[in-house]
């Protein structure tokens, strides 16, 4: 059983490494490298709410706090791996501090979403009013409105004239999706993981049985947090600026519908719907007939009505379809069906 | 060293994408490339679209003309959909991509700053062709746009001789207000007048109810309104509506730079004072010829605003130092350009300041009267006082920052 | 003196405008449990409504109270016709379709009116406190506020539509063996709720310029008045409104008016991590 999962994981990675090299004929590096990061920020919400039951609204503060983290220890340090482990650290703690505060006083549902939807906007306000010359971290002016440009981006570590762009920057971003994608798989599949499912399926069992629910939420919440956060520090290097946009309610938005439209307690869900409505989106902006927020939203709406658990289960399900078709009966098609059974633990 | 590690990682990266890609990325050069970048939906759309509108006149009549060296000009626009992230994305996409000989566009100070370093970068010359805050120092810009030393020290002291000593100042909270307040400042004092409060606002604030009582506790003579976009002409129907238009009089460096007349009604913008370097009612025959051929493409001159002008000016420039220079090239129309190139047009006579690479034009007081701009009192030839203060681009030609003023 | 008279209007007026903003949002909540995203939109939706109204040259309290509240009650019946109904008793899923559906209006809205800022003038004019003039429209919106509240206490306490109502909103399932279709009072209901968003966005409509994301300011403000206001309606929602907007004006006047909202936010994150499920859970419990 262990093997035949690690077989099809050793697949998956060398078709990405594949997908990786193949993709750029298609379609502008630079547009494909933001679809890698919105790809791992969608992977940041599609753990904490496909596997820990955590409907987080204001995924998009941990994203701009990434990305403005990164900023500003670039502009002050001039080299981008320290502000980079930096801007993975910051959000990893805010989130558990905002975990700590939110699982501690027992707050879900409606309420979590209240709280971390007031925190984004609170951020955002704050970053938007921040043009006066006080507001300076270090050298760094944070500059409100019109965001920070021109701060040092991403440099091969240790040689800070060497910057990593273009090509070379899709493929870092490729490379550090796969190892994501691989760390939070081994994740899951931990004893540590199996207790967050577990805690998102009936959490009050898991409390029952002794575990502190309180404390591996709280932890959860940091690794999404860190992990979007990771992805501010890659947008902030592709955009080469970080603008109070990034902790605005539509951003945070976005990496629902991804999460919705790709399968919610998947991994591979998110990233496929980050990917494909990041595509869409990109196409749509380049013609005027039809806006783009109609189509998007429609989209969200088709979803939750008709295919609610999402395209990645779905394309699964044919494709085993398909092979018990063609080829002779498999024994176990080993399709998970947590999906459902967590979304359906908010629904009181 | 670093450099061949660079050098082999770029070699090796190439060696694997050569493999894949095989389309070319280059140009065909038969046509002129004129990049732009314009907020034409969103919260700025009142600026960017009539800008969008008299670039496409200025194209239009340069290709009828027979065009520049001989080629048509290809106009290239992304809408920037009043999102700053969005201007480095498509100005990477400008430079990168298509390869735009020039670029003219930009419209909050903001943007410009997100985008001034990509073209620097690739020595793409870059006009900005709007009303500013002043200080920009870049050899690789062009800057036709009023600045405070043009505009604020003609307006403060003709507000202040007309209304009264204490102003109370309301701006937008970003670089263009922030910078703006301390130029009001200097030039308030200069006359003895006093700001007794400065209040900054983000560009989304809409209610405005606790600042109009509290410019009432200030009992200020009168106000001065650095306030941008769509969010902030709420302040105007507010003040209007709270019958305060009635008894404290306004000044402003912004109110009309997007036509906002248009949207409020006469009595919302009715006496306030400002001082710009274009207003329709200007009597000069390109002006009059302006009006008319925007009338005759777009049906009405309702929306036609100065800094639509001014953007239109700038191609102008442009074309004539192309023309002039026989080259698009950026090093060779800056070398024309730094001779003192000059032109009439709609708006005066302007003339590009070698040492700042700003413009010398004229100034003019007006007052809105009946939702129209009336010229008060006109100011030729006004000097970039701000910017030369600070800047030398003779003789630091790499200077690439923009300078602040500092009280 | 003339100052604390004018804070005072202001401070009322803030507590009013929340009141408004939210009790389209207040009503479905309460009575259905679901959270409307979409009630920004139908905000927006009842603001373009009366600017259109009011330029076709209707009077502007018509089109305010009787155009903006008709046109998005009905936009609303046929949403909850067609979507909503389908997914009751799934609080994420109706959250996240009617999330959907706010940003299919907002793309409705930018390729009907294009995305630029539209207008029309109070029409009120300035009225004299003392030394101070102010903003007559106000009392417009305070007066209204009192209105929707008191109607709405009387409508729940001394109707038999309200009764049923309550009992609806506490046990679905006996007010519907009592011969009460739940179907037919979630769309009346919802009818009600988007009826006052319509109202709302048309009241706010001449103080502001309308732009088609424009809702999406107030949602958020909406939805954590409802929240913390908690279970009960008019309870709620009038605690709730009376604390977020003092606590924002008082910081107004003092700072800026980005820090009074900061200051409500933060008011907010306090109150909920204190009162989890809200105000009227703890405290003020079984009231209206």
């Amino acid at each position: 059983m262990q093997s035949i999962s690690q077989k099809r994981l050793v697949s998956g990675v060398i078709l990405a490494l594949l997908a990786m090299y193949i993709l750029p004929n298609f379609i502008e590096y630079s547009t494909l490298s933001l679809l890698i990061i919105y790809a791992i920020l969608a992977l940041s919400l599609g753990l904490i709410w496909g596997f820990g039951g955590i409907l987080c609204f204001g995924q998009a503060a941990f994203f701009g706090l990434g990305a403005y983290s990164y900023a500003v220890f670039a502009v002050n340090i001039g080299e981008s791996s320290i502000p980079f482990i930096l801007a993975i650290l910051t959000p990893a703690l805010f989130a558990l501090i905002l975990g700590a505060i939110m699982f501690y006083g027992k707050l879900s549902d409606v309420y979590l979403g209240v709280i971390t939807l007031v925190v984004t906007l609170i951020l955002f306000r704050f970053a938007n009013s921040t043009a006066g010359p006080e507001y300076a971290i270090g050298k760094a002016r944070l500059g409100g409105f019109n965001g920070m440009p021109n701060f040092h981006t991403l440099n091969v570590p240790g040689m800070p004239d060497v910057y990593i762009w273009d090509l070379d920057f899709y493929y870092v971003c490729f490379i550090l999706l796969i190892i994501c994608f691989i760390s939070l798989y081994f994740l899951i599949k931990s004893s540590f993981g199996r207790i967050c499912i577990a805690i998102g399926q009936n959490e009050q069992r898991i409390e029952l049985i002794g575990y502190d629910v309180r404390k591996y939420k709280t932890i959860f919440f940091g690794i999404g947090g860190g992990l979007a956060g990771l992805a501010g520090a890659l947008y902030a290097s592709w955009a080469e600026i970080v603008t109070p946009g990034l902790f605005s309610l539509s951003q945070s938005a976005e990496i629902i519908i991804w999460c919705i439209v790709g399968g919610v307690g998947t991994l591979s869900g998110p990233i496929l719907g980050a990917v494909i409505l990041g595509l869409l989106k990109y196409y749509l902006g380049q013609q005027s007939l039809v806006d783009n927020n109609l189509v998007i939203g429609s989209i969200l709406v088709l979803f939750v009505l008709f295919l609610p658990n999402g395209l990645s289960p779905a394309l699964a399900n044919l494709w085993v379809k398909i092979t018990v078709k063609t080829k002779s009966r498999r024994p176990n098609t080993r399709r998970k069906k947590v999906s459902r059974a967590v979304r359906g633990i908010h629904n009181e | 060293m670093q450099m061949n590690r660079r050098k082999l990682l770029k070699g090796a990266t190439a060696l694997v994408a050569a493999s894949f890609i095989s389309k070319p990325t280059f140009a065909s050069g038969d046509t002129i490339k004129l990049g732009s970048l314009l907020d034409t939906s969103g919260i700025f759309d009142a600026y960017g679209k009539p800008m969008d509108k008299t670039a496409r006149l200025a194209v239009e009549q340069i290709n009828a003309s027979g065009g520049l060296l001989g080629k048509q000009i290809e106009y290239i626009l992304y809408d920037t959909q009043s999102n700053m992230a969005l201007y480095t994305q498509f100005g990477k996409k400008l430079a990168r991509t298509d390869n735009v000989d020039v670029m003219h566009g930009g419209i909050l100070s903001a943007s410009r700053e997100a985008v001034r370093q990509t073209f620097r970068k690739r020595n793409i010359p870059y006009f900005y062709n709007v009303l500013y805050e002043g200080g920009v120092c870049d050899r690789n810009i062009f800057i036709n746009g009023i600045t405070p030393a043009q505009q604020v020290k003609t307006l403060v002291p003709a507000a202040v001789k007309k209304f009264g000593k204490k102003i109370y100042v309301l701006a937008a909270d970003y670089n263009y207000g922030q910078i703006t307040a301390n130029w009001i400042k200097k030039y308030a004092e200069e006359v003895g007048a006093e700001i007794v409060q400065t209040d900054f606002f983000p560009l989304d604030v809409a209610d405005f109810g606790s600042t109009i009582a509290k410019i009432q506790t200030a009992k200020p003579d009168m106000i001065l309104s650095v306030l941008v976009g769509g969010a902030h002409i709420s302040f105007y129907r507010q003040w209007a509506a709270s019958g305060m238009n009635q008894k404290i009089p306004m000044a402003s460096t912004t109110l009309g730079v997007g036509n906002e007349q248009n949207i409020l009604a006469k009595e919302e913008t009715e006496g306030v004072l400002v001082a710009y370097n274009y207003s329709q009612e200007l009597p000069n025959a390109l002006n009059q010829k302006l009006l008319a051929d925007y009338k005759a493409k777009y049906g009405s001159i309702d929306d036609l605003h100065s800094t639509a002008v001014s953007h239109y000016e700038g191609i102008l420039t442009w074309a004539k130092a192309v023309r002039q220079a026989d080259s698009v090239k950026g090093a060779d129309i800056t070398v024309v350009l730094e001779a003192g190139l000059s032109i009439d047009t709609p708006s005066g006579q302007m003339t590009v300041d070698a040492k700042t690479h700003h413009s010398i034009l004229d100034v003019h007081l007006c007052e809105f009267r009946n939702k129209k701009m009336e010229i008060l009192e006109s100011f030729p030839q006004q000097q970039p006082l701000d910017t030369q203060a600070v800047c030398d681009l003779i003789k630091n030609p790499n200077d690439n920052q923009q300078y602040e003023i500092k009280i | 003196m003339d100052l604390t008279a004018v804070i005072i209007v202001e401070i009322l007026y803030t507590i009013a405008s929340l009141i408004i903003i939210s009790s389209g949002l207040a009503v479905i909540f309460g009575m259905m449990k679901v959270i409307n995203f979409a009630h920004g939109e139908f905000m927006m939706i009842g603001g373009y409504a009366t600017i259109i109204a009011v330029k076709s040259g209707i009077n502007i309290y018509v089109s305010i109270l009787i155009i903006a509240p008709l046109v998005v009650g009905i936009i609303g019946v046929i949403i909850e016709r067609l979507i909503i109904r389908h997914l009751y008793g799934r609080l994420v899923d109706t959250m996240l379709a009617t999330w959907g559906i706010s940003i299919v209006l907002i793309g409705l809205a930018t390729m009907i009116f294009g995305n630029t800022t539209e207008g029309i003038t109070t029409p009120i004019s300035g009225w004299q406190i003392g030394d101070y003039r102010i903003n007559g429209y106000n009392f417009f919106i305070i007066m209204i506020a009192i209105l929707i509240v008191s109607l709405g206490y009387y409508l729940l306490k001394f109707t038999k539509l309200g009764l049923i109502a309550r009992g609806a909103m506490q046990d679905p399932n006996v007010a519907s063996s009592l011969g009460y279709n739940p179907d037919r009072i979630y769309m009346t209901t919802f009818f009600i709720g988007s009826a006052f968003s319509g109202m709302a966005g048309g009241i706010l409509a001449p103080l502001v310029g309308l732009t088609p994301n424009w809702g999406t300011a107030y949602i958020a403000k909406a939805f954590i008045t409802v929240v913390v206001g908690g279970p009960s309606i008019i309870t709620g929602l009038l605690s709730s409104s009376t604390l977020f907007g003092s606590v924002n004006q008082i910081f107004s006047f003092i700072t800026t008016p980005v820090w009074g909202e900061v200051a409500l936010l933060v008011t907010a994150i306090i109150l909920l991590r204190l009162l989890p499920k809200g105000i009227t859970n703890s405290i003020f419990r079984g009231k209206l």
